[in-house]
């Protein structure tokens, strides 16, 4: 993917990537709240937030990445994995299964009526645990534009065969 | 009860806490916790010598019906008497022990650590002997090993601390593991796990049996029974405050503590009996014979308690309440002198700078009062009138004449003897030892010069040899709290009084041989020693616990590592051949008996197509040279499959499937240009048509599984899963989409479990990149480099601090 000196920055890449990453970020967030009913979900939500990440990360390198989000890669799966099990445990509390679902159905000015079940919660969580993921790996195996652009060699690295881990854990 | 439990083990983290601090000053405050415990078990003694016992339950492991259930009988209020006042005295003594010279210097910065973890032992202990759950009882157990552990290798920078204090937790844990199967056993037999209601009606049967076999064995590793006492002797290099406490007056005794509480009820049963005598028998020789070979004045007293808690087992292990008041009487005896004997060990070693007895050339006159305490201790342990020990060893004998009418107690009666005998010459070796009688004349004469230890040292082995002479000369002293603890032990007993006198009976006339033969042994001492050597040296292919032990070690760590080095040898090609063959042959031997023949072969003409592209993509993947090729190939069988999903009505599938491989090709493409972008094949660890058999028989394996699993659905009768599951889907998951309602409800515990699978996955995922780097930062050879020799190492390196997870801020180039 390197390995040759690489323009500082594409403008129209850029650009375009912009405009996107936007319309990505809407399309997930469709997924997860469609995800009850309509195809879709928390994974396919935060495949599709990697995948945008994974843009982000063509026009601005690891810092790019790095700045998605105001909280650390880590965080967003710590809190990803809290939110999920935290959605699993609360039944308990209340006195029901592990994982017993309800659901609430209020009135919202411009909504309307909006049936919220309490699955999203934690398919938030399971969005959050994939972005987070994503995150991580990039931070971990992913450059920074270069300053200048010189030839440089690509940073050594002994691992080929985590990147698709996401893929196939569910 | 319970609050004094929760006292031991708040103090005593408190004075771990403030361990450094406090120093030695720490057994003052530890001090305490034994201190309230006798002041406790005083208001206690009326009502339980009256045959009471005081019962307190805390619920536990509720599920599991676990509770701590604490009660104190006689014979739990004389442990407690023990560990708690012996306990209190060592305290005080340890305050003399580690003033600041002489050889306490050694450990002074752990002297707080080891005040405190001596508090949490005597907690521990006070809970074995406490607890009338058998489960608790074990916790307890275990907490008494642990600490005795930490005590031994208390002193963590000599090696040979830390050697003892291994071997210690080895022989004890592994025997507490077998102590916990057998009272697993025991106690789901009985359906009780409580000993008071075990007593009432004691479970029988073959598996009893062998379940009492596993207990045995923990009480015998825990006592340092033969085979397993190779870990008394070497816990002595502790310091002597943790050896008098825990090695000979308090922890040792919990296996025979747990023998007397099981004895009366299982002694008839299987072959208890036999292995128990047996044991104790072999113990009590090997222990008395060892301890008069010794030198070190510690040792001999290590071997010496190694005889009598054979002695202990022997009398307690019968099931014979008569005998088992001697074994009651000798516990407190044995407690008595021999913690007494330690304290004056102790002194000499921190006031000479030796325990050797061939340096020790006598004492001076300021020595007297730790000298009597000396003397008096051994008399009592050789078992002299008028003094404790010789009551006990009087009650042992008349026990034995008088009630021991099971198979083999004659042979019993005789090993008494003989060990007694034994047990009367090394007590005469230790005094003898004292005044200087072993001294080489070449040796530096320090012990006349030494000064005497101050009284508050001396103090605590007084108070002990006034109870071995007082309660020697008045036995009914303990009268009380020893028929008590009888009766609490063996319900239907009758205990007889103590007597100093009993008239002359076989037993009175048995303790004048032993004396007489143990005096001749003395005055021979010169030809024993070398018999002994010379029996040694004819005995010295049979190999001592110590060496089996190490040999055992020994043998383990050259298993482990043959074993690991065969199935880990590195090869990355070969792990992954094993993990699949494995992985999909065991499942496919499962499998290939379902196998129900080939189903509809195209459904649809799209499937044609689909699958055209999947063999083409996938051969492709298999033979191009470049990685980022073969990547883009597997992405193309991806999408494929996520037409399939399209054809067959699963957009929900197909929707995942294209994101993944989107993502996972990205991600693939992120880390494959770290590697160099064609294959190279060096050295094949594996050659090429092993390879492509493995790849064969996976595909064909999981080609079947694939047909199996799908076929397999048809043969669950009445109402199908998946049906089930569309019809709950709205009713009950609250959603539409079937699918995402079995992500995250049905199947929500598969979800949390995957999530964390990813979280692991990310973790693994950072901490192999950033091992990667790391090894750039301490100039080993790079893996690029070990790869690709030839290419230019213009790297730069990275910089600034990064976060524990992420953070590597590396330059270099991306396109």
């Amino acid at each position: 993917m390197n390995r040759r000196g690489a323009p500082d920055r594409v403008f129209v890449l850029d650009q375009a990537i912009k405009v996107i990453y936007q319309s990505i970020l809407v399309l997930a967030l469709y997924f997860v709240f469609a995800g009850h009913n309509l195809p879709g979900g928390g994974f396919v939500g935060g495949l599709m937030v990697g995948a945008a990440v994974s843009l982000r990360y063509v026009s601005g390198g690891a810092e790019a990445v790095r700045t998605t989000f105001r909280a650390p890669s880590h965080v967003v799966l710590g809190c990803g994995l809290l939110l999920s099990s935290g959605t699993a445990l609360v039944p308990v509390l209340l006195g029901g299964a592990v994982l017993e679902h309800g659901e609430i159905e209020p009135e919202l000015p411009v909504f309307g009526k909006v049936k919220v079940v309490s699955a999203l919660p934690f398919d938030v969580g399971v969005l959050l645990v994939v972005v987070g993921l994503v995150l991580m790996l990039f931070a971990a195996f992913g450059d920074d534009l270069p300053i200048e652009s010189a030839e440089s060699t690509a940073v050594v690295n002994a691992s080929d065969n985590e990147s698709d881990n996401a893929g196939e854990s569910t | 009860m319970f609050t004094l439990l929760v006292f031991h083990l708040v103090l005593g983290v408190a004075v771990i806490a403030a361990g450094r601090r406090l120093g030695r000053s720490g057994f003052a405050l530890a001090g305490l916790a034994p201190l309230a415990t006798v002041v406790w078990a005083l208001t206690q003694t009326d009502e339980v010598l009256d045959g009471e016992a005081r019962v307190e339950t805390f619920s536990w492991v509720g599920g599991l019906n676990i509770a701590i259930d604490l009660r104190l009988d006689a014979f739990a209020l004389l442990m407690v008497a023990l560990v708690s006042g012996v306990g209190l005295l060592i305290c005080i003594y340890a305050l003399g022990y580690f003033q600041p010279h002489g050889p306490g210097d050694v450990v002074k910065d752990n002297v707080g650590r080891l005040a405190g973890m001596m508090t949490l032992f005597a907690g521990a202990m006070l809970g074995v002997v406490l607890s009338d759950h058998l489960i608790a009882l074990f916790i307890f157990w275990e907490l008494t090993s642990i600490t005795s552990y930490l005590l031994i290798g208390n002193d963590d920078i000599n090696p040979r601390a830390r050697a003892a204090a291994l071997q210690a937790i080895l022989i004890t844990g592994m025997g507490g593991l077998v102590l916990l199967a057998g009272l697993i056993i025991i106690g789901q037999s009985a359906g009780t796990y409580l000993l008071s209601e075990l007593i009432l009606d004691p479970p029988t049967g073959a598996i009893v049996n062998t379940g009492l076999i596993f207990v045995l064995i923990g009480a015998f590793t825990k006592s340092a029974q033969a085979p397993f006492s190779s870990w008394l002797p070497g816990a002595m290099v502790a310091p002597t405050p943790v050896s008098a406490y825990l090695h000979s007056a308090t922890m040792v005794k919990a296996g025979v503590y747990l023998v007397a509480r099981l004895a009366p009820m299982f002694a008839l049963s299987g072959n208890w009996r036999l292995v128990v005598l047996t044991v104790g028998s072999a113990t009590m020789l090997i222990g008395g014979l060892r301890a008069l070979r010794q030198h070190d004045l510690k040792l001999l007293l290590a071997y010496g308690t190694v005889s009598q808690l054979g002695f202990m087992m022997l009398l307690f292990g019968t099931g014979d309440d008569h005998i088992a008041q001697a074994g009651v009487v000798l516990l407190l005896a044995h407690a008595a002198f021999k913690a007494a004997l330690f304290m004056v060990v102790g002194m000499v070693d921190h006031q000479v700078g030796t325990r050797d007895i061939r340096k020790l050339h006598g004492f001076g006159v300021s020595w007297r009062p730790a000298l009597v305490a000396g003397v008096v201790g051994a008399a009592s342990m050789a078992g002299v009138p008028p003094l404790f020990g010789f009551i006990s060893k009087e009650k042992a004998l008349e026990g034995y004449v008088d009630h021991g009418d099971f198979v083999g107690s004659t042979v019993i009666l005789v090993v008494i003897v003989v060990a007694s005998i034994l047990t009367f010459a090394y007590s005469a070796r230790f005094v003898l030892g004292l005044f200087g009688a072993f001294a080489e004349p070449e040796a530096d004469d320090l012990s006349h010069v030494a000064r005497a230890p101050s009284f508050g040292f001396v103090a605590p082995a007084l108070l002990l040899t006034v109870v071995s002479l007082g309660v020697g000369i008045a036995p009914v002293l303990v009268d009380r709290l020893v028929k008590a603890s009888t009766v609490a032990l063996h319900p239907a007993a009758e205990p007889k009084h103590l007597h100093l006198w009993a008239g002359f009976t076989s037993a009175f006339m048995l303790s004048l041989v032993v004396i007489g033969a143990g005096t001749l042994l003395t005055l021979l001492r010169g030809q024993v020693s070398t018999a002994q050597r010379s029996a040694s040296h004819a005995l010295r292919f049979i190999p001592t616990s110590e060496q089996a032990f190490n040999f055992l070690l020994r043998a383990v760590g050259f298993t482990a590592r043959r074993v690991t080095g065969f199935l880990q040898n590195g090869s990355l090609p070969i792990y992954v051949s094993v993990i699949l063959m494995v992985a999909t042959g065991v499942p496919l031997v499962a499998f290939a008996g379902a196998w129900s023949g080939f189903g509809d072969v195209v459904e649809t003409p799209a499937h044609v197509v689909l699958v055209a592209m999947i063999m083409a993509a996938a051969l492709g993947a298999s033979i191009v040279r470049r990685r980022i090729a073969a990547a883009l190939m597997l992405a193309a069988v991806g999408y494929a499959m996520a037409g399939f999903y399209v054809s067959q009505g699963a957009p929900d599938l197909a929707l995942t499937q294209f994101a993944i491989e989107t993502l996972s090709t990205v991600l693939f493409v992120l880390v494959l240009r770290y590697l160099p972008a064609t294959w190279t094949h060096r050295a094949p660890a594996i050659a090429a048509p092993m390879r492509i058999a493995v790849s064969m028989f996976v595909g064909v394996a999981i080609f079947v599984f694939a047909l199996v699993a799908s076929g397999a659905r048809s043969d669950v009768p009445g109402p199908q899963q998946s049906e089930a599951m569309v019809e709950n889907s709205l009713t009950k998951g609250k959603g539409r989409n079937v699918v995402n309602v079995i992500l995250v409800d049905f199947r929500g515990w598969d979800t949390m479990g995957e999530i964390t699978v990813l979280l692991v996955a990310a973790v693994g995922a950072v901490s192999l990149a950033r091992s990667g780097r790391r090894s750039d930062e301490i100039g080993a050879p790079t893996f690029e480099e070990i790869l690709d020799p030839d290419e230019p190492d213009d790297f730069v390196d990275n910089d600034g601090p990064a976060s524990p997870l992420v953070g590597n801020e590396s330059s270099g180039g991306i396109s």
